[in-house]
């Protein structure tokens, strides 16, 4: 239960850690370390080397730039949750990030280190959907922006060369006064989920004019209802425009694993789709 | 040959520095080049938090991060709780005083995180207590009285 040997580096620069991906062969980049390091002890990864990104330069921090986030890929989730123009601009993301794990791993982990990740269950990667959230991600032959539908390749793969590394990402903000659900349901809060809801809801006099709609730990990647979403629109914010929605969540493709099988994910679907627009309907500052 | 780093850091209060193989983890450090028997590693893949340390005051799991990365940081494990002439932290005094132990392997990480959670939340309810305990598991208590004593420690730290 310990790492196998592997070199260390500790790069202080994004150009840096990139020459170093290029220079070794089985190099793998440590971020928070919530996710590598259990693996490494594991020994279920072993790498020859390790390359620290918690020294590098720039890589954390959050900028407000009016109509969107710029998130560093370090900045830790703990900080997101305390970021008061986080929590004024995307209300969503720290509801969303109390269910990420523990108040300790939240610490450490990183929101780059989830999406890069990529559990099909973590919250960050559900979020990050219906947000339509665009990443940066940095290579030898300089940087390039992959919108979140690219991002997930595979199960657990993410769209990133063995010689890049994700440096930003970027969150469009919504409307002032939108309304925003998370509704998720685990074995114990801190677990993966077995399927969790995020949701955002413009209503203008009562009606809804923009909706989205993300699906994770369902299948191997989280699912946008753009269905769904679009028959929202121009509805009345409502129990019955909720329950269409939560119908058309019941359709989708879901995994069966151990634990679950697939109709309860699909049934879980429908009934946190419902709860979390109605969460969202809630909160939306317009007269809904 | 083993990959090492020099590091220099503060544990407890006091200034210490070593030589360390990279990949080992703060947890297996601090108990094994610093003999701070108290941090105790359970699962050793972040999950039972029983090896739970703060690191510049946060509450993090010492069987995920590296030694080296703990360079030049501040480190207090659960020997650095207590006060210099002995007298225990509150938090431990109501564990003592509340059942809030049986055999004891939890108790580090149970009292580092309450630590941390309650410099921060100094009135919780008892679901906050609860939630702030979730990463932490023990299977002898079945944590009545651990929440029990982190209210009544709260409290006490409260009145000051």
């Amino acid at each position: 239960m310990k790492p196998a040997p592997f070199t260390y580096h500790d790069p202080t620069s994004a150009a840096e850690a990139v020459a170093l991906l290029g220079a070794h062969e089985d190099a793998k980049l440590l971020a928070g370390g919530q996710s590598l390091m259990p693996m490494l002890n594991m020994r279920f990864v072993v790498a020859d080397h390790v390359i620290d990104l918690n020294g590098v330069e720039g890589l954390a921090g959050i900028n407000n730039t009016g109509d969107a986030l710029e998130i560093g890929a370090m900045t830790r989730q703990r900080d997101l949750m305390r970021d008061p123009a986080v929590a004024a601009k995307a209300p969503i993301m720290p509801e969303a990030l109390e269910w990420v794990g523990h108040f300790q791993t939240r610490n450490r982990g990183t929101i780059g280190g989830s999406l890069c990740h990529l559990d099909p269950a973590a919250e960050l990667p559900c979020l990050m959907a219906a947000y339509d959230a665009v990443l940066t991600v940095e290579g030898p032959d300089g940087a390039r922006e992959v919108p979140f539908t690219e991002w997930p390749l595979a199960y657990m793969i993410p769209n990133l060369g063995p010689d890049e590394l994700l440096t930003k990402v970027t969150v469009p903000t919504w409307a002032g006064g939108h309304g925003y659900g998370f509704s998720e349901f685990a074995r114990r809060h801190g677990d993966f989920a077995i399927v969790a809801v995020a949701a955002l809801l413009e209503i203008d006099g009562g009606n809804i004019s923009r909706a989205a709609i993300s699906v994770g730990g369902a299948d191997v990647k989280p699912i946008r209802l753009e269905e769904a979403e679009s028959a929202l629109a121009g509805q009345a914010a409502g129990p019955d425009a909720f329950k269409a929605a939560g119908e058309v969540a019941r359709q989708i493709d879901a995994m069966s694993d151990t634990y679950v099988t697939s109709a309860y994910r699909q049934r879980l679907a429908a009934t946190l789709v419902e709860r979390a627009l109605d969460k969202a309907a809630q909160r939306a500052g317009g007269s809904a | 040959m083993a990959d090492t780093r020099d590091i220099e850091l503060t544990v407890n209060g006091e200034s210490r520095s070593a030589t360390v193989e990279t990949r080992t983890s703060l947890g297996d450090f601090l108990r094994q080049a610093l003999g701070l028997t108290g941090t105790h590693l359970g699962c050793e893949h972040g999950v039972c938090g029983a090896c739970t340390v703060l690191v510049d005051g946060e509450a993090v799991r010492s069987c995920l991060m590296l030694a080296v990365q703990a360079k030049g940081r501040e480190v207090t494990t659960v020997e650095g709780l207590s006060n210099p002439d002995g007298t225990l932290h509150p938090l431990q005094d109501a564990f003592w005083r509340n059942h809030g132990l049986q055999c004891g392997f939890c108790t580090p990480g149970m009292l580092t995180s309450l630590a941390a959670f309650l410099e921060e939340n100094p009135d919780p309810s008892e679901r906050e207590v609860r939630e702030a305990i979730s990463g932490n598991i023990c299977r002898c208590t079945g944590y009545q009285g651990i929440v029990d004593a982190a209210l009544d420690a709260a409290k006490t730290m409260r009145e000051g």
